[in-house]
Protein backbone atom coordinates (compact mmCIF):
# COMPACT_ATOMS: atom_id res chain seq x y z
CA UNK A 1 0.00 0.00 0.00
CA UNK A 2 1.14 3.42 -0.80
CA UNK A 3 0.57 5.70 2.27
CA UNK A 4 1.83 8.43 0.53
CA UNK A 5 -1.01 8.88 -1.57
CA UNK A 6 -2.75 9.86 1.50
CA UNK A 7 -0.82 13.68 1.29
CA UNK A 8 -2.57 14.32 -1.46
CA UNK A 9 -5.42 16.53 -0.15
CA UNK A 10 -7.85 15.01 -2.93
CA UNK A 11 -7.13 11.30 -1.93
CA UNK A 12 -7.41 13.06 1.82
CA UNK A 13 -10.95 14.22 1.03
CA UNK A 14 -13.11 11.37 1.03
CA UNK A 15 -10.98 9.35 3.72
CA UNK A 16 -11.44 11.80 5.78
CA UNK A 17 -14.95 12.00 5.49
CA UNK A 18 -15.47 8.47 6.58
CA UNK A 19 -12.84 8.67 9.85
CA UNK A 20 -14.83 11.91 11.13
CA UNK A 21 -18.30 9.95 12.12
CA UNK A 22 -16.02 7.33 14.10
CA UNK A 23 -14.62 10.42 16.18
CA UNK A 24 -17.40 12.02 16.57
CA UNK A 25 -19.52 9.59 18.39
CA UNK A 26 -16.70 8.25 20.27
CA UNK A 27 -15.96 11.40 21.53
CA UNK A 28 -19.62 12.17 22.30
CA UNK A 29 -19.95 8.83 23.93
CA UNK A 30 -16.93 9.53 26.39
CA UNK A 31 -17.87 13.06 27.22
CA UNK A 32 -20.90 11.54 28.69
CA UNK A 33 -19.14 8.79 30.50
CA UNK A 34 -16.39 10.93 32.02
CA UNK A 35 -19.22 14.06 33.10
CA UNK A 36 -20.93 10.90 35.16
CA UNK A 37 -17.96 9.26 36.48
CA UNK A 38 -16.63 12.49 37.31
CA UNK A 39 -19.82 13.84 38.85
CA UNK A 40 -21.82 10.73 40.39
CA UNK A 41 -18.79 8.09 41.01
CA UNK A 42 -16.30 11.10 42.24
CA UNK A 43 -16.09 11.42 45.78
CA UNK A 44 -15.79 14.72 47.35
CA UNK A 45 -11.79 16.15 47.59
CA UNK A 46 -11.62 16.74 51.61
CA UNK A 47 -9.66 19.41 50.81
CA UNK A 48 -10.75 21.22 47.51
CA UNK A 49 -14.77 20.13 48.12
CA UNK A 50 -16.65 19.95 44.66
CA UNK A 51 -14.62 22.83 43.57
CA UNK A 52 -12.02 20.27 42.08
CA UNK A 53 -14.50 18.83 40.24
CA UNK A 54 -13.60 21.58 37.51
CA UNK A 55 -10.59 19.99 36.89
CA UNK A 56 -12.37 17.03 35.18
CA UNK A 57 -12.38 20.11 32.01
CA UNK A 58 -9.61 22.14 33.34
CA UNK A 59 -6.74 20.08 33.17
CA UNK A 60 -7.71 17.93 29.63
CA UNK A 61 -8.08 21.51 28.29
CA UNK A 62 -4.77 22.55 29.33
CA UNK A 63 -3.37 19.12 28.39
CA UNK A 64 -4.37 19.82 24.80
CA UNK A 65 -3.87 23.47 24.74
CA UNK A 66 -0.25 22.22 24.62
CA UNK A 67 -0.24 19.00 22.97
CA UNK A 68 -2.37 20.68 19.68
CA UNK A 69 0.72 23.79 19.65
CA UNK A 70 2.90 21.16 19.44
CA UNK A 71 1.41 19.26 16.69
CA UNK A 72 0.91 22.33 15.02
CA UNK A 73 4.11 23.72 14.72
CA UNK A 74 5.08 19.72 13.57
CA UNK A 75 2.50 20.14 10.76
CA UNK A 76 3.12 23.67 9.96
CA UNK A 77 7.58 23.11 10.75
CA UNK A 78 7.03 19.62 7.57
CA UNK A 79 4.66 21.87 5.41
CA UNK A 80 7.46 24.10 5.04
CA UNK A 81 10.17 21.96 4.45
CA UNK A 82 8.99 19.57 2.27
CA UNK A 83 6.63 22.10 0.24
CA UNK A 84 3.29 19.79 1.72
CA UNK A 85 0.29 21.50 0.95
CA UNK A 86 -1.67 18.91 3.10
CA UNK A 87 0.45 19.16 6.12
CA UNK A 88 0.03 23.33 6.38
CA UNK A 89 -3.68 23.15 6.11
CA UNK A 90 -3.93 20.29 9.18
CA UNK A 91 -1.46 23.00 10.71
CA UNK A 92 -4.02 25.99 10.12
CA UNK A 93 -7.12 23.27 11.02
CA UNK A 94 -5.17 22.42 14.15
CA UNK A 95 -5.11 26.16 15.49
CA UNK A 96 -8.79 27.34 15.65
CA UNK A 97 -9.15 24.19 18.55
CA UNK A 98 -6.37 24.61 19.71
CA UNK A 99 -6.99 28.11 20.72
CA UNK A 100 -10.64 27.27 21.82
CA UNK A 101 -8.80 24.54 24.25
CA UNK A 102 -6.27 27.07 25.45
CA UNK A 103 -9.06 29.92 26.22
CA UNK A 104 -11.02 27.17 28.01
CA UNK A 105 -8.22 26.09 30.00
CA UNK A 106 -7.85 29.85 31.12
CA UNK A 107 -11.45 30.28 31.90
CA UNK A 108 -11.95 27.16 33.76
CA UNK A 109 -9.01 27.96 35.92
CA UNK A 110 -10.31 31.45 36.52
CA UNK A 111 -13.31 29.60 37.84
CA UNK A 112 -11.43 27.31 39.75
CA UNK A 113 -8.59 30.13 41.27
CA UNK A 114 -11.91 32.20 42.20
CA UNK A 115 -12.94 30.21 45.13
CA UNK A 116 -10.01 28.05 46.07
CA UNK A 117 -7.29 30.98 46.10
CA UNK A 118 -9.99 34.35 46.15
CA UNK A 119 -8.71 35.43 42.71
CA UNK A 120 -9.74 35.07 39.34
CA UNK A 121 -5.94 35.78 37.73
CA UNK A 122 -2.77 36.52 38.96
CA UNK A 123 0.32 36.75 36.69
CA UNK A 124 1.59 33.55 37.85
CA UNK A 125 4.38 31.83 35.65
CA UNK A 126 2.11 29.20 34.77
CA UNK A 127 -1.01 31.64 33.66
CA UNK A 128 1.12 33.74 32.23
CA UNK A 129 2.74 31.62 30.11
CA UNK A 130 -0.16 29.88 28.89
CA UNK A 131 -1.58 33.08 28.33
CA UNK A 132 1.14 33.64 26.01
CA UNK A 133 0.27 30.42 24.41
CA UNK A 134 -3.15 31.48 23.64
CA UNK A 135 -2.04 35.03 22.15
CA UNK A 136 0.85 32.60 19.65
CA UNK A 137 -2.66 30.96 18.62
CA UNK A 138 -4.31 33.89 17.60
CA UNK A 139 -0.58 35.66 16.34
CA UNK A 140 -0.93 32.26 13.81
CA UNK A 141 -4.33 32.52 12.79
CA UNK A 142 -4.22 36.29 12.26
CA UNK A 143 -0.87 36.05 10.41
CA UNK A 144 -2.55 33.33 8.26
CA UNK A 145 -5.71 35.45 7.64
CA UNK A 146 -3.33 38.76 6.95
CA UNK A 147 -1.67 37.34 4.13
CA UNK A 148 -3.75 35.98 0.76
CA UNK A 149 -1.03 34.06 -0.69
CA UNK A 150 -2.44 31.01 0.63
CA UNK A 151 1.53 29.29 0.65
CA UNK A 152 3.41 32.54 1.65
CA UNK A 153 0.44 32.86 4.85
CA UNK A 154 1.43 28.36 5.58
CA UNK A 155 5.44 29.79 5.27
CA UNK A 156 5.13 32.85 7.90
CA UNK A 157 2.50 30.90 9.89
CA UNK A 158 5.25 27.97 10.17
CA UNK A 159 7.77 30.63 11.03
CA UNK A 160 5.82 31.47 14.32
CA UNK A 161 4.55 28.51 15.09
CA UNK A 162 8.10 26.80 15.55
CA UNK A 163 9.03 29.85 17.37
CA UNK A 164 6.55 29.54 19.52
CA UNK A 165 7.24 26.20 20.25
CA UNK A 166 9.69 27.19 23.11
CA UNK A 167 7.03 28.36 25.19
CA UNK A 168 5.29 24.70 25.89
CA UNK A 169 8.01 23.23 28.00
CA UNK A 170 7.98 26.86 29.90
CA UNK A 171 4.21 26.20 30.49
CA UNK A 172 5.03 22.40 31.61
CA UNK A 173 7.75 23.01 33.82
CA UNK A 174 6.68 26.27 35.27
CA UNK A 175 5.63 25.02 38.57
CA UNK A 176 9.38 23.42 39.16
CA UNK A 177 11.17 26.29 37.71
CA UNK A 178 9.14 29.38 39.45
CA UNK A 179 7.33 29.39 42.89
CA UNK A 180 3.73 29.71 41.09
CA UNK A 181 0.87 29.81 42.95
CA UNK A 182 -0.61 27.42 40.51
CA UNK A 183 -0.25 23.46 41.84
CA UNK A 184 2.32 20.84 40.92
CA UNK A 185 1.81 18.38 38.81
CA UNK A 186 -0.55 15.58 40.11
CA UNK A 187 -0.62 12.84 37.06
CA UNK A 188 2.99 12.56 36.48
CA UNK A 189 4.30 9.82 33.97
CA UNK A 190 6.78 7.98 36.34
CA UNK A 191 5.64 8.50 39.41
CA UNK A 192 2.34 7.40 41.09
CA UNK A 193 -0.75 9.79 40.56
CA UNK A 194 -1.30 11.55 43.90
CA UNK A 195 -5.43 10.96 43.28
CA UNK A 196 -7.82 8.47 44.39
CA UNK A 197 -8.57 5.79 41.41
CA UNK A 198 -12.08 7.45 40.21
CA UNK A 199 -10.61 10.73 39.91
CA UNK A 200 -7.95 9.73 37.53
CA UNK A 201 -10.40 7.86 35.38
CA UNK A 202 -12.58 10.60 34.80
CA UNK A 203 -9.78 12.65 34.05
CA UNK A 204 -8.15 10.11 31.57
CA UNK A 205 -12.21 9.86 30.25
CA UNK A 206 -12.05 13.48 29.81
CA UNK A 207 -8.63 13.73 28.50
CA UNK A 208 -9.51 10.82 25.42
CA UNK A 209 -12.45 12.29 24.67
CA UNK A 210 -11.04 15.79 23.90
CA UNK A 211 -8.28 13.75 21.97
CA UNK A 212 -10.94 12.77 19.75
CA UNK A 213 -12.99 15.36 20.01
CA UNK A 214 -9.94 17.43 18.12
CA UNK A 215 -9.58 14.88 15.95
CA UNK A 216 -13.00 14.83 14.86
CA UNK A 217 -13.62 18.80 14.11
CA UNK A 218 -9.65 19.43 13.00
CA UNK A 219 -10.55 16.51 9.91
CA UNK A 220 -14.21 18.54 9.35
CA UNK A 221 -12.07 21.66 9.05
CA UNK A 222 -9.53 20.42 6.86
CA UNK A 223 -12.14 18.96 4.60
CA UNK A 224 -13.51 22.68 4.60
CA UNK A 225 -9.75 24.13 3.84
CA UNK A 226 -9.11 21.50 1.29
CA UNK A 227 -12.63 22.03 -0.71
CA UNK A 228 -12.03 26.38 -0.61
CA UNK A 229 -8.45 25.75 -1.38
CA UNK A 230 -8.83 23.23 -4.09
CA UNK A 231 -11.77 25.32 -5.37
CA UNK A 232 -9.33 28.39 -5.36
CA UNK A 233 -6.82 26.60 -7.05
CA UNK A 234 -9.44 25.54 -10.03
CA UNK A 235 -10.65 28.88 -10.44
CA UNK A 236 -7.14 30.09 -10.75
CA UNK A 237 -6.51 27.35 -13.36
CA UNK A 238 -9.71 28.46 -15.23
CA UNK A 239 -8.68 32.26 -15.69
CA UNK A 240 -5.36 31.11 -16.69
CA UNK A 241 -5.98 28.63 -19.16
CA UNK B 1 -26.77 9.89 46.18
CA UNK B 2 -27.21 13.39 46.81
CA UNK B 3 -30.58 15.34 46.61
CA UNK B 4 -31.22 17.53 43.80
CA UNK B 5 -29.95 20.61 45.32
CA UNK B 6 -27.24 19.32 47.26
CA UNK B 7 -26.06 18.21 43.36
CA UNK B 8 -26.86 21.69 42.52
CA UNK B 9 -24.95 24.13 44.95
CA UNK B 10 -22.21 21.56 45.05
CA UNK B 11 -21.59 22.64 48.79
CA UNK B 12 -21.50 26.11 47.69
CA UNK B 13 -19.13 25.67 44.54
CA UNK B 14 -21.93 25.16 42.19
CA UNK B 15 -21.76 28.92 40.72
CA UNK B 16 -17.98 28.24 40.30
CA UNK B 17 -18.67 24.29 38.95
CA UNK B 18 -21.68 25.20 36.78
CA UNK B 19 -19.85 28.22 35.07
CA UNK B 20 -17.11 26.24 34.27
CA UNK B 21 -18.78 23.43 32.40
CA UNK B 22 -21.41 25.77 30.66
CA UNK B 23 -18.85 27.81 29.56
CA UNK B 24 -16.99 24.51 28.13
CA UNK B 25 -20.43 23.75 26.50
CA UNK B 26 -20.24 27.55 24.92
CA UNK B 27 -17.19 26.54 23.44
CA UNK B 28 -17.05 23.14 22.43
CA UNK B 29 -20.82 24.19 21.14
CA UNK B 30 -19.71 27.60 19.70
CA UNK B 31 -16.49 25.35 17.25
CA UNK B 32 -18.97 22.97 15.84
CA UNK B 33 -21.92 25.68 15.25
CA UNK B 34 -19.08 27.51 13.24
CA UNK B 35 -17.76 24.74 11.45
CA UNK B 36 -21.51 23.39 10.44
CA UNK B 37 -22.19 27.08 8.83
CA UNK B 38 -18.83 27.22 7.08
CA UNK B 39 -20.46 24.02 5.45
CA UNK B 40 -23.07 25.99 4.29
CA UNK B 41 -21.49 28.46 2.86
CA UNK B 42 -18.53 25.96 1.03
CA UNK B 43 -21.40 24.04 -0.53
CA UNK B 44 -23.41 27.23 -2.44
Amino acid sequence: MNLYKYASPTVFYPLAGKLIPWFSISSALLFALGLYVGFFVAPVDFQQGDAYRIMFIHVPAAWMGMFLYVLMAIYAGVGWAFNARLASMMASSISITGAMFTFLSLVTGAFWGKPTWGTWWVWDARMTSTLILLFLYIGFISLQASIEDTRRADRAGAVLALVGVINVPIIYFSVQWWNTLHQGATIRILNKPTIAPPMLAAMLIMLAACWLYSVAVVLIRLRHIIAERELQRARFAEVVT
Amino acid sequence: MRSLSEFISLGGYGFYVWGSYLFALVAIGGEVLSLRRRKKSSDK
